[in-house]
């Protein structure tokens, strides 16, 4: 997979593991919320970068209390349909505080990346044939935003307050 | 009425050319109709049985004259000479090329219009009281709210994803004209003890296959907290909302399976988080749409108009149409003309390009050069001297725009059905047209008085069966249309659901079995003043049901 990450193609250094493959003591990995709750001693004191993953049905309120232990936050978007992730995000971001990576995986849409962006996303799995330098141009398609939300951008209510 | 600043008009302008690429990728093979049927979802553009058809956004139903006109162009342009008015204050157009689309909506945003979020499982057009700002009982324009909300559910960054789609409606007479009852958000305008204006929020209404009234979760927010509070529900709603099953992934099934405690407990604990943000309505940006909404510059005139007087003793025949199509207005002299787009025989909703532009006109000329679409699929004219009406009456009847069957038994919603709409299971528009032709004698429908008859093609419900005083809903019985029969439902501030009444009629026989209802009612009716629905929730459904079936 291809990854966009700020805005622009970027090297993916995660590696996501599988349930059934073991942890390697070093480098960065990203784990499930199952293997996280059964192995949490012991990955707490793992001396390398830790990410997790969390299906459509994983709530991030979850691991509000661990969320330091990790870089990364991988959301799952099993469908394009499904939109939960992008309240996970918001409430990633905006209530829990968390600063580390938040990428989206799966079935990601060109046309959804503004969404997910403004959401508080900020890496994207793509398919390795997606044209990046196009995605990267339709996050910015709309430059006209009307709510306020996880992102810096002005809404359209503050550009007119301060017009 | 609201006019677009620069920011909403780049906006829209970019969403033209966002989808215009769209469009280039799918006709270039880039993408295919799997891959772009979410994005041409995003935009209204629906594939039907025979072709494409785009849904256009009529924000609460407001249009200006010159939106009309254009409207008209778009018909006359890009379709067959006609456009149908929707049950969602909206228009669709049944025969665009797909290859034209991106010039239509192009032209559309000329005119400050567009067909964001007419489709796809996000916010949609958000409706209210066609006759808002007109209505003598109004406590406030609620278009000043819905406007607000409007903005607030466009390319919602969080919300346009979620589980199904997601309708509001927002009214502000104890008189229920937008059936808020019956949405996902239903707003009521009121004021609390000390006389502040605020909103009582109802969640969980609906139609479809499981109707559902709406329940009250907040007697009161203030202006302030509107918004903090609608993103507090409808962040509970899209993170646990059904996505397993289609049928059960509206709100009203989250409501229902959770209780309306419960629900209400998680929105309350919600909105304490997000209370007092950047969501907050400052007074100014309120001030500043409600200064588009300012009623227009009406003359000092007489309660009652002579001429008006004259008039209806001269011409039975406006009478006839000021007793049905008039409504009462604030203003002293002034009146609402509703404008029938349910000729007697005609599927209901439709116009003409040539009826468009003439509405258009008569707008400039006698109401301010604005124009209402009503969620039954009418046209008003809402600030039109009275002195007026007997000309305005005379422009109408030459087009066929002036039938006098407001709330009358021939003022059918029917969805397009199985004429138009590939889920459907049976035609609507016919069994419209036949019930509108055996009741044509007017004076007989005088007679019968109010009595919404509501029709929809398949258990999807988009023409409100379960809401009319008689619903129809069409089924599929081993291959052939049936129709069954609903009796009570009403969308009014008295919402109820219909009852079945019993086993469904074929389509020859469906039309006799309306007319055995109606002669029921007539034969039991305590006196003309009372109507089909007071009688039936009166009388029960059985003396309906043996008139129908016969008894055991």
């Amino acid at each position: 997979m291809a990854l966009i990450k700020n805005g622009q193609s970027a090297d993916n250094v995660w590696r996501t593991l599988a349930d059934k493959e073991s942890v390697p003591s070093d480098g960065p990995v990203i784990i499930s919320l199952k293997r996280w709750t059964e192995e949490k001693p012991w990955l707490k004191g793992r001396n390398a970068p830790l990410g997790i993953f969390l299906q459509a049905d994983q709530p991030p309120a979850i691991i509000e209390d661990d969320l330091d232990r990790f870089e990364i936050v991988a959301l799952e978007f099993p469908t394009f349909r499904d939109g939960r992730a992008y309240s996970y995000a918001r409430l990633l971001r905006e209530r829990f505080g968390y600063k580390g990576e938040i990428r989206a995986v799966g079935d990601v849409l060109r046309d959804q990346l503004s969404f997910m962006q403004r959401c508080g996303i900020d890496s994207f799995e793509v398919a390795d044939d997606a044209p990046i330098d196009q995605w990267v141009k339709a996050i910015d398609e709309i430059s006209v935003v009307y709510q306020p939300a996880t992102d810096a951008r002005q809404t359209a209510l503050e550009k007119r307050r301060s017009a | 009425m609201y006019a677009y600043d620069s920011f909403d008009q780049k906006l829209v302008d970019e969403r033209v050319e966002q989808y215009r690429d769209q469009v280039a990728r799918r006709l270039s093979g880039e993408l295919t109709e799997e891959q772009f049927r979410p994005l041409r979802l995003m935009n209204g553009l629906y594939l039907q049985l025979h072709a494409y058809m785009l849904r256009v956004s009529i924000p609460y139903g407001t249009l200006s004259s010159t939106q009309m006109r254009k409207l008209a162009h778009i018909a006359k342009v890009y379709d067959k000479g006609y456009g149908h008015f929707t049950t969602r204050q909206n228009i669709q157009y049944n025969w665009p090329k797909l290859e034209e689309t991106p010039d239509l909506l192009a032209e559309l945003a000329e005119v400050e219009m567009h067909a964001i979020q007419t489709s796809g499982n996000s916010f949609r057009n958000t409706t209210s009281d066609q006759y808002a700002g007109a209505a003598a009982d109004e406590l406030d324009d609620p278009r000043i709210y819905c406007e607000i909300i409007r903005q607030w559910s466009t390319l919602h960054p969080e919300f346009s994803f979620l589980p199904r789609k997601f309708k509001i409606a927002v009214t502000a007479s104890e008189t229920d004209r937008a059936a808020i009852k019956v949405h996902d958000i239903g707003i009521q305008m009121v004021r609390d003890d000390d006389g502040t204006m605020g909103f009582h929020i109802m969640v969980g209404g609906g139609l479809g296959r499981s109707p559902f009234i709406g329940r009250t979760i907040r007697n009161f927010v203030d202006e302030k907290h509107l918004l903090s509070y609608l993103e507090a529900i409808l962040r509970v709603y899209n993170q646990l909302g059904r996505r397993d099953n289609i049928y059960k992934a509206r709100i009203k099934i989250l409501v229902h399976e959770r209780g309306i405690e419960e629900f209400t407990r998680l929105v309350e604990e919600e909105w304490a988080q997000i209370k007092n943000s950047a969501l907050d309505l400052p007074p100014e940006e309120v001030a500043r749409i409600r200064a588009h909404f300012a009623p227009p510059p009406y003359e000092t005139l007489a309660t009652v108009s002579s001429a008006l007087e004259a008039k209806r003793f001269e011409d039975k025949g406006f009478a006839a149409w000021v007793r049905t199509n008039v409504k009462p207005h604030k203003q002293p002299g002034y009146a609402i003309a509703d404008i029938s787009l349910k000729p007697i025989g005609k599927p209901p909703g439709d116009a003409t390009d040539d009826q468009m532009d003439l509405v258009a006109d008569l707008a400039d000329q006698y109401s301010f050069g604005e124009i209402r679409v009503t969620h039954e699929q009418n046209l008003a004219l809402v600030d039109v001297k009275q002195d007026d009406l007997y000309v305005l009456w005379e422009a109408l009847k030459d087009a066929e725009l002036a039938t006098p069957n407001l709330g009358l038994i021939s003022d059918i919603i029917a969805c397009p059905g199985l004429d138009y709409c590939n889920l459907a299971n049976a035609r609507s528009i016919p069994i419209s047209e036949q019930i509108s032709k055996r009741f044509e004698d007017l004076d007989k429908q005088h007679n019968i008085g109010d009595l919404k008859i509501k029709i929809s093609g398949c258990i999807n419900a988009c023409g409100h069966h379960h809401v009319g005083h008689i619903g129809i809903l069409g089924v599929d019985r081993k291959g052939e249309e049936y129709y069954q029969i609903t009796l009570g439902g009403s969308a009014d501030e008295n919402a109820s659901v219909g009852k079945i009444v019993g086993p469904s009629f074929s389509y020859d026989e469906v039309v006799n079995a309306v007319d055995t209802l109606v002669a029921t009612y007539l034969e039991l009716r305590d006196g003309e003043n009372e109507p089909f629905l007071a009688a039936y929730r009166r009388l029960g459904e059985t003396p309906f049901k043996e008139a129908l079936y016969g008894t055991n």
